[in-house]
């Protein structure tokens, strides 16, 4: 075989191998911001499931909780029951529209100041920077061979990511179990099996994602960026490098004179301060998860060489080309793009308030039976079984008084509530429950009807002032 | 290759990042074809190791190596079957206590009760289904030669506790508090001639339909059927004696069906479920029966 042949992959991988970032500290208006984006976010994620919400007595009091065991929903004021879910689906579109708007009004600032997985990443580089010092220190510590003091060092900085791992997870946890009785169960040695293996799993994926995967579940892992290029356009806010003024580059002159070349001294600050390990001068690319810290490594070097801040930008395309031709910067944030986003947000924002407030607190459903459809009693008349179920989602008992329409002299027996056939049988369901109700609907032989006639089943709640009707059939055998 | 010339230089990442090596051979080469070595990874290699390490301790607790007639069973005397052995122990236990309180009821108390009442009728339910379904139909429907149990017509009763005796004694089972009654066999033995027979069924489908019969039939009908199916046909439930003053028909309600029936009578038999079943379980049934829409 010729040589030429396979020398096309000779030497080079056919994938990227994997370079560990070791990102340096940053300090500025963003690096200051994010910080604080992140204290705030991490307090309402812990502080959150411990505010109390009295709901009466017997009633789960915690503001924000999914009781996973006792199927219910709560936050603050509403209520969810199972069949109630898709008001979370609402919720999960909220949020995507959410990120939309946000993404083509000012960019990735989703990636870079809130994501879950940038808050938890820069908490733990926060760890690693306080054990094992800074970038210099920590590449010095990889490349140095074991010692007693590397080891303690690893072995510290993963100890103490496991302990928050931990304690993010469990947080996780109680906002699905009640967080006072569980908290108090795992110190009293009660917590169930399954609990655990949750909080093994939920701190296990922190630990890796946040301590070792890092930039990888950014660039590699989430979906996010590859389909976010969508939301923006030529005004969207991105992190960008001004090529025009930073090029050509060139070692810092002594002299301090830029003239015939550009801004950027090539000192490397930005790489070494991103957390994703990406070079923001080659332009606009996934990776960037838009945190702006190269912004603030830029401008530190600026302002020391006397040169206009901001040669790494937040700023739109449109601006960067409007400044690199000295026409005058605008910033629209009204464009049809984010119009069109702001109303479909607000659309299905008022929707489901709406749904919401109007939503009723009862719900019937009526199983007809159909083993047998019907049954022809000795005297002739045709009686049906049904199974009713009212769903009472007050917290009080309530009464409900069914009667039938739709059948003249059709007359009702519920299972263990009078035996005799009546027009109208009182029906309690407590509390917060669910009351299951064997009813017969008996039609008298004069009566003649098809093989399926349509009949509604009223349900009048007097107390509360709620009319329900729910509608089924009746069968009869053919005429 | 060529996006190697026209990135930007960058001396940074450089210094991160290791001069790409030239692939490691074997060192041995054959017409030119060397072979490459790329070992596998050491976290694999190690994980492979702990696995098979895992591997052999597995076979030494849990039972592993089969033998001619036996196998090994391990340290750790693990066996599925007294598992589920176990674990059906501790359900029947379980269920003991809940329905503790539904074996001290009375019927009517359990069915006065709507927590009992549901559990009965949800018990009684999955029991039906087990037992009685075969031959009842499921949600008692009932089939020819086997009652409905959703309708009115009770044949030996439908009150609570004549739906438990029956449940527990059977019909024509044996058991000495079996309910049985025959009806006596009028065309084989002789006792009615074949017209006779017809002229009775032609009186009984009339008085189903609520109608006049015929007054030969009718004669013949007092004379022979009314002492346990009563003058007007309402049946007798002491006897077992259907009422036969309805449309509902056990053996089918045609004139042949009837005829068959006054000729040479078919006799139903229901097992005695006092010993197969527990007391709580038929009491369940009960309950669940007598709800189906028929209950007295």
């Amino acid at each position: 075989m010729p040589d030429g042949s396979s020398s096309g992959t000779q030497g080079r991988s056919l994938f990227a191998a994997s370079r560990k970032v070791h990102p340096r500290a940053a300090s500025g208006h963003f690096r200051r911001l994010k910080t604080r984006v992140s204290i705030l976010l991490l307090a309402i994620y812990f502080v959150a499931p411990w505010i109390r919400w009295d709901r009466g007595p017997g009633a789960a009091d915690q503001a924000i909780l999914l009781d996973m065991s006792g199927r219910r929903g709560y936050f603050l004021g509403i209520e969810i029951w199972p069949q109630e879910v898709y008001y979370l689906t609402g919720l999960l579109v909220l949020g995507a529209i959410g990120l939309f708007l946000a993404t083509a009004l000012f960019g990735r600032v989703w990636c870079g100041f809130t994501c879950i997985q940038t808050v938890f990443t820069d908490l733990f580089v926060a760890v690693e920077r306080a054990v094992e010092g800074d970038r210099n220190a920590r590449i010095r510590l990889d490349a140095a061979p074991w010692s007693a003091g590397k080891l303690g060092r690893k072995a510290l900085k993963n100890a103490i990511w496991l302990l928050i791992a931990l304690f993010t997870s469990w947080t996780w946890l109680i906002y699905f179990s009640d967080a006072f009785q569980s908290t108090r169960d795992l110190f009293a040695g009660r917590t169930s099996g399954w609990m655990l293996s949750m909080w093994g799993v939920f701190t296990a994926s922190t630990f890796l994602f946040a301590g070792y995967a890092r930039e990888q579940v950014c660039i590699y892992m989430c979906p996010w960026p590859r389909f976010q290029s969508a939301m923006f356009d030529e005004d969207s806010l991105i992190v960008t490098y001004e090529s025009w003024r930073g090029e050509p580059r060139g070692k810092a002159p002594k002299d301090g004179n830029f003239e015939g070349r550009g801004d950027c001294i090539d000192c490397g600050l930005c790489v070494q301060v991103c957390p994703t390990g990406i070079d923001i001068r080659n332009g606009s690319q996934l990776a960037c998860i838009g945190c702006a810290l190269c912004i603030d490594a830029c401008n530190g070097v600026m302002a020391k060489l006397g040169r206009p801040a901001n040669l790494i930008s937040y700023d739109s395309v449109t601006n960067q080309v409007a400044r690199a031709k000295g026409r005058p910067t605008r910033r629209r944030l009204l464009r049809p793009r984010t119009l069109i986003y702001a109303g479909v947000l607000l659309a299905v924002a008022l929707g489901l308030v709406s749904v919401l407030a109007t939503r009723s607190r009862e719900s019937v459903s009526i199983q007809h039976e159909r083993s047998p459809l019907y049954v022809r009693l000795s005297d002739g008349s045709v009686r049906n079984g049904y199974t009713v179920k009212i769903q009472n989602m007050r917290r009080t008992a309530q009464d409900y008084h069914l009667s039938l329409a739709g059948i003249d002299g059709a007359t009702l027996t519920v299972i263990g509530y009078g035996d005799e056939d009546a027009d109208s049988v009182r029906l309690p369901v407590a509390g917060d429950a669910v009351g299951t109700f064997r009813v017969y609907v008996t039609v008298p032989p004069e009566v003649r009807l098809g093989r399926e006639t349509s009949l509604d089943f009223l349900f009048n709640n007097l107390a509360a002032d709620q009319f329900l009707v729910q509608g089924t059939m009746f069968a009869a055998p053919p005429p | 290759m060529t996006e190697d010339k026209n990135a930007p230089k960058d001396k940074v990442a450089a210094k991160d990042e290791k001069a790409p090596r030239a692939p490691k051979t074997m060192g041995h080469e054959w017409d030119g074809i060397a072979e490459y070595n790329n070992p596998l990874p050491r976290w694999w290699v190690l994980v492979f190791m702990v696995c098979i390490a895992w591997a052999v301790g597995y076979m030494v607790v849990m039972p592993s190596v089969p033998g001619v007639k036996d196998f090994f069973g391990g340290t750790a005397g693990f066996s599925s079957r007294a598992g589920v052995r176990d674990v059906l122990a501790e359900t029947a236990t379980q269920r003991q206590e809940w329905l503790k309180p539904m074996a001290d009821a009375p019927l009517d108390e359990i069915v006065a009760n709507p927590a009992l009442r549901q559990m009965a009728m949800r018990g009684g339910e999955v029991i039906f289904k087990e037992n009685c379904a075969a031959c009842h139909m499921v949600g008692g429907a009932g089939t020819k030669g086997y009652p409905a149990l959703v309708d009115d017509e009770w044949i030996w009763g439908g009150s609570l506790t004549e739906i438990q005796q029956t449940i527990r004694h059977g019909i024509r089972s044996g058991d000495p508090l079996a309910r049985t009654a025959e009806m006596p066999a009028f065309g084989r033995d002789g006792l009615l001639t074949r017209a006779e027979i017809g002229q009775v069924a032609d009186f009984v489908l009339a008085m189903a339909a609520g109608k006049p019969g015929p007054a030969a039939g009718q004669a013949l009908y007092q004379a022979n059927c009314a002492v346990c199916h009563g003058e007007k046909g309402e049946g007798m439930k002491e006897t077992g004696a259907p009422a036969l003053d309805n449309r509902i028909w056990l053996y089918g309600g045609s004139r042949a069906e009837v005829m068959a029936q006054i000729s040479v009578p078919r006799h139903g038999v229901m097992p005695n479920w006092g010993g197969r079943l527990s007391d709580v379980e038929i009491k369940q049934l009960s309950v669940y029966v007598h709800s189906l829409g028929g209950g007295q």
